[in-house]
């Protein structure tokens, strides 16, 4: 019964997807469909990013790292051509068992790159394998510590994107190929594979879903609540808070490094904008807004906010828009939107008014 | 390893420079600590006052002469400073450490966001103070430009003008009761609020102050901020957070690690070893490297 429950939202949402489809197809809109795609990877992010932060309560401000990292390993592995080192050992023995990939590039030269399946498996693992690197000691901080270490990261992948020839300075990596998932089902930005990709999006996003609800109802989900309410706590009753912190760090960087694989597939590029800080800090902002410890807020907020600025709906003010939405909603509703009881809201904010005076005589 | 022959003079440049940086670091630091001090909240929006304090006054400059639009520059920094502690922190009744991260990145996001919309993109500068960028004076044989000595003066003068008002002062003193015990304060009728909006107050002056002298060399513009911030919450942890003195002697070191780093790794690298430092720091001495770790063991990291 109660996992019928848990079901009935992803259901809800399967429908929403397969209306949106329709309705944009029938209403000659379908040029939403890119937005709505890209939206989509972007809440892979959030939704692991709130579950590390809401459930878990460990703020990071370096998840444009992991998504930067997945982006650009695949894109830098299935752009640039291993044909000048093919006599070395480990390419000839890797074109052998099929991994590599002869193409021509937009010239008709010939270029020799790993398969997309293979360079998104050692993007995402590598993602994962830093992750569980830096997640030991970073963890062992706490709040301003931990923000500032995350936050350091971030910066630090970002340096190194804009700094290394490798993954092109400031001009990115551009003409990434597509990536076929399966016979037929390929992740590209090609005109007509536009509805196509849509699905894959949100088949991603729901597959995530799925798998973070099964997890926060599990024995982790248990221990990680337990962690965000009193750490000390949790410990004294048995429960290795290290380890789950580290945990679901790790799982929050792979979705990440997930989302940042397929955008740029279906970007066929990506950029150091991708790295940057205000990147991880608009992620953060999504899940505040969401509600921190609810998942559903959070992909909410996550496709709403996403397709707005993607729409261009912000203009030049979109980083404002997203500094706002933080300071506001971190004063008036530290438990996000979708938490809010209007009512109760008003009455304090009243209660609050009237106390103003009487606070300032007592100077 | 050495890809630069490193002459006496060469190394004295190199001193020099991460002399200038160094102490631009510390004040940052010293801006962190003012206000950790008092609230213990980490100032995420610390940067953007030495954006402000320099941007401002190369506007002001086209108005008066420029020791009036530094000091103009300033009090506007401080008054926005005191705006921010009041609009956005002083009402909060014990916020949580996470919602206080998240409403300073916020308030730095805008602060930078309205400079970009009032000032542009563009990379400005104050004059030189004294001469222009070819003027220099010789010291131990190298040459020096005599806004380096600027910015080592009166950064050390804000040092030790902020140490003597700290011990010396009657609101200075007030200031540490708060941060030692804001309740035993309040009850000896300190007024803990305001002491808090002084401290914005200053930390905002003293980056300003800082904005303004390193314009003519480092330039300003409106994304300086972050930049910045990172470097001096680095210093700050490296001399222990809340320890001022500390934070001068860490901000030198860093600031002359960093300007004799560029002869060994390419320039565009220079940004992540501040970076790798910071994280190295957090790892293996939260507590920095003069705090003591019997003192750090009664703190939460």
């Amino acid at each position: 019964m109660d996992l019928w429950k848990r079901y009935i939202p992803v259901l809800f949402l399967l429908a929403l997807v397969v209306a949106v489809q329709l309705i944009t197809h029938f209403t000659e809109t379908s040029y939403y469909l890119t937005q709505l795609t890209m939206s989509a990877y972007y809440s892979v992010v959030v939704i692991g990013l709130c579950v590390l932060m809401g459930y878990g309560g460990q703020i990071s401000l370096g998840h444009a790292g992991f998504f930067a990292i997945g982006g650009y390993l695949a894109g830098a592995l299935t752009t640039h051509s291993l044909l000048p080192i093919k006599s070395h050992g480990l390419v000839a023995f890797l074109h052998k068992i099929g991994l590599l990939v002869a193409s021509k590039d937009l010239y008709g030269g010939d270029l020799l790159t790993v398969e997309p399946w293979a360079a998104c498996i050692v993007a995402v693992f590598t993602a994962g394998i830093i992750a569980l690197a830096i997640g030991g000691p970073v963890l062992k901080l706490k709040g301003h510590y931990l923000a500032m270490a995350t936050l350091g990261f971030g910066i630090i992948i970002f340096r190194i994107a804009l700094a290394s020839a490798y993954f092109g300075e400031a001009d990115g990596i551009s003409g990434v190929p597509s990536f076929k998932l399966l016979p037929g089902l390929e992740v590209s930005g090609s005109f007509g594979a536009r509805v196509l990709n849509y699905y894959i999006a949100w088949m991603v996003v729901i597959m995530g879903i799925i798998l973070l609800l099964n997890l926060i109802h599990s024995r982790v989900g248990r221990a990680l609540r337990s962690i965000h309410g009193a750490e000390e706590a949790a410990n004294a009753m048995g429960v290795n808070t290290a380890r789950y912190k580290l945990y679901i760090f790790v799982l929050s960087a792979v979705f990440a490094a997930l989302a940042g694989v397929l955008v740029t597939h279906y970007n066929g590029g990506i950029g150091p904008s991708e790295a940057g800080v205000m990147k991880s800090v608009r992620y953060v902002a999504i899940v505040a807004v969401g509600g921190m410890a609810n998942l559903w807020g959070a992909l909410i907020m996550g496709i709403v906010l996403n397709f707005l600025s993607l729409r261009g709906v912000f203009g030049s003010y979109d980083d404002a828009v997203f500094g706002v939405i933080l300071i506001v909603i971190m004063l008036f509703a530290p438990e996000g939107i979708l938490n809010i009881n209007p009512w109760q809201r008003l009455k304090s904010l009243f209660s609050l008014l009237a106390a103003k005076p009487g606070e300032n005589t007592t100077e | 390893m050495q890809y630069l022959r490193m002459t006496p003079e060469l190394f004295i440049q190199y001193l020099f420079a991460g002399i200038t940086y160094g102490i631009i670091y510390a004040i940052v630091a010293i801006g962190f600590n003012i206000i950790y001090n008092t609230t213990g909240i980490i100032n995420f929006a610390q940067g953007e006052f030495v954006m402000l304090g320099g941007m401002t006054a190369i506007t002001m400059t086209a108005f008066m002469p420029m020791p009036l639009a530094i000091a103009v520059a300033v009090l506007i920094t401080m008054v926005i400073g005191a705006l921010i502690e009041m609009v956005f922190i002083r009402w909060l009744e014990s916020p949580s450490v996470l919602r206080m991260i998240i409403i300073t990145i916020g308030i730095s996001i805008l602060a930078r966001e309205a400079a970009l919309h009032t000032w542009g993109e563009s990379v400005r500068a104050l004059p030189y103070f004294i001469g222009n960028e070819v003027t220099s004076v010789t010291i131990l044989g190298a040459k020096i430009s005599p806004q380096v000595l600027w910015v080592i003066g009166v950064c050390s003068l804000m040092v030790a003008g902020l140490s003597l008002f700290f011990k010396f002062t009657s609101l200075g003193r007030e200031m540490r009761a708060c941060a030692a015990n804001r309740r035993a304060a309040t009850l000896c009728g300190i007024n803990a609020k305001n002491m808090v909006t002084l401290s914005f107050v200053l930390s905002a002056g003293i980056g300003a102050v800082a904005g303004c002298v390193m314009s003519p060399i480092t330039y300003s513009d409106y994304e300086m901020g972050p930049n910045l911030a990172i470097k001096g919450f680095t210093v700050a942890i490296l001399g222990g957070l809340g320890n001022s003195l500390a934070a001068v002697a860490a901000g030198l070191l860093l600031g002359i690690i960093e300007a004799f780093s560029v002869s060994v790794l390419p320039l565009a690298f220079q940004d992540a070893i501040a970076t790798s430092i910071l994280l190295l720091i957090l790892f293996v001495r939260p507590h920095g490297l003069f705090g003591s770790s019997e003192a750090a063991g009664l703190k939460e990291f």
